[in-house]
């Protein structure tokens, strides 16, 4: 085999692989979204975040509009603290605003539901860094069963 | 009695720094000096042909055939859950993550290492390696270098064409057979896969693979016994030793890059 076939061989045998890195790069995974882009943060407290995690998506009516960024636990209060990136792209929220930790699905992931509240005069929008007061925490399956053994005993 | 079993040990313990140390050296000497491009690059070339293209058949092969077997058995597994859907991803992650990396270079080992180490050591057995020596060529940086970075690069990209290939074969069998709806598939598999975490991971895990495999099978070549019979236990040495590695190192990387 002569030099030059070598050579084209090799040649497609290198294109071939950044092909497939190509490939797998766009078509299979995702390739950051947004959240290599610019984003601000807001905070909130929670009493129990059950399963959440970093890098849980906040979904807006089951838009995606930013990531969790970090969990922490606020030794003052105790209660868990969640920090979240929300893309730029999706501002001016009012102050009103509740968040929730929801569950997709049955066994599905956790994730933080933003649910905008009413605006009007007097009521300003969250700004960078803001905390949203209005939280509800993660149904914790044991703490919802304790409950319900618990009334049922009461009505005997 | 006890001394000689502890003379054993200590023998044994003796001899494996000593090949590691012998290794090393090679390696060392090898790697450690300018490249010459103009005439380097032919012989680089010559040996990405061997090492990686003619490599290209197994890999591809043995992609698909993975990657349908896994569409297979975790359509059955995940449909038990009306989780079909979760298809793509379970695919996808398994080989980026673990099969991509790692079945590539037990192929590669028994591949090329092989070949490499059976080469190398018929061109020691036969002096081919010693009349360089002699017309002042080292064959370190002549016949060793080449080999060493023409397996460096290729495996990391046989390990992606094998991940790409056994995506497809997952979707052959999923979509095209069984039914799993096609737009999931991706999308699912989309939201799943991330490129750092997963795609990149994977890929410096088949860079460390192809490094151990190409050092061992050089090494077990260029330090084999010059006999018919030291070449073919070289050679076996190279598959079981290359494939050992293969696999301890996967457990200490997947248990720094995913173990949280």
């Amino acid at each position: 085999m002569n030099n030059r076939k070598i050579e084209v061989l090799v040649g497609f045998f290198i294109a071939a692989g950044i092909a497939a890195f190509l490939f797998l790069a766009l078509s299979v995974a995702n390739s950051g979204g947004f959240s290599n882009g610019d984003s601000y943060r807001l905070s909130a407290k929670f009493d129990n975040i059950g399963g959440l995690k970093v890098r849980s998506p906040v979904k807006v009516g089951g838009v995606v509009v930013g990531r969790v960024a970090e969990i922490k636990l606020d030794t003052n209060s105790f209660m868990a603290e969640v920090v979240m990136d929300i893309s730029v792209d999706y501002k001016d929220f009012p102050e009103t605003s509740s968040i929730s930790i929801l569950t997709a699905g049955l066994l599905g992931e956790q994730y933080l539901g933003l649910e905008p509240g009413f605006m009007m005069e007097g009521i300003e929008t969250l700004k960078p860094g803001d905390y949203i007061q209005d939280t509800k925490s993660a149904l914790v399956l044991e703490e919802l069963i304790g409950q319900f053994l618990f009334s049922q005993g009461g009505e005997d | 009695m006890l001394l000689d079993w502890f003379a054993g040990i200590g023998r044994n313990g003796i001899n494996a720094t000593m090949t590691l140390g012998r290794a090393g050296i090679m390696l060392f000497n090898a790697l450690w000096s300018l490249p010459n491009i103009r005439k380097n690059t032919p012989l680089l070339i010559k040996q990405l042909f061997v090492v990686g293209v003619q490599s290209l058949a197994i890999i591809i092969v043995s992609g698909l055939f993975i990657g349908m077997v896994l569409g297979l058995q975790g359509y059955t597994i995940l449909v038990g859950y009306g989780a079909e859907n979760s298809l793509g991803p379970m695919v996808a992650l398994s080989l980026l993550r673990e099969l991509g990396p790692v079945v590539t270079a037990l192929l590669f080992a028994g591949r090329a290492g092989s070949a490499l180490t059976a080469e190398i050591g018929l061109m020691k057995a036969t002096e081919q390696l010693s009349s360089m020596e002699l017309m002042a060529v080292d064959p370190l940086r002549r016949v060793i270098a080449p080999r060493f970075w023409a397996g460096v690069l290729s495996m990391p990209l046989l390990a992606l064409m094998f991940s790409a290939v056994g995506i497809l074969g997952g979707h052959l069998v999923g979509v095209e057979w069984l039914g799993v709806d096609s737009g999931s598939y991706w999308s699912v598999m989309q939201a799943a896969v991330d490129l750092k975490d997963d795609v990149m991971n994977g890929f410096i895990k088949s860079v460390a693979f192809a490094f151990v495999v190409t050092w061992i099978a050089i090494f077990r070549g260029y330090d084999c016994i010059p006999t018919s019979e030291g070449i073919s236990k070289a050679t076996t040495q190279t598959v079981v030793h290359a494939s050992l590695a293969v696999l301890g190192l996967d457990f200490v990387l997947t248990a720094l890059m995913f173990g949280e």
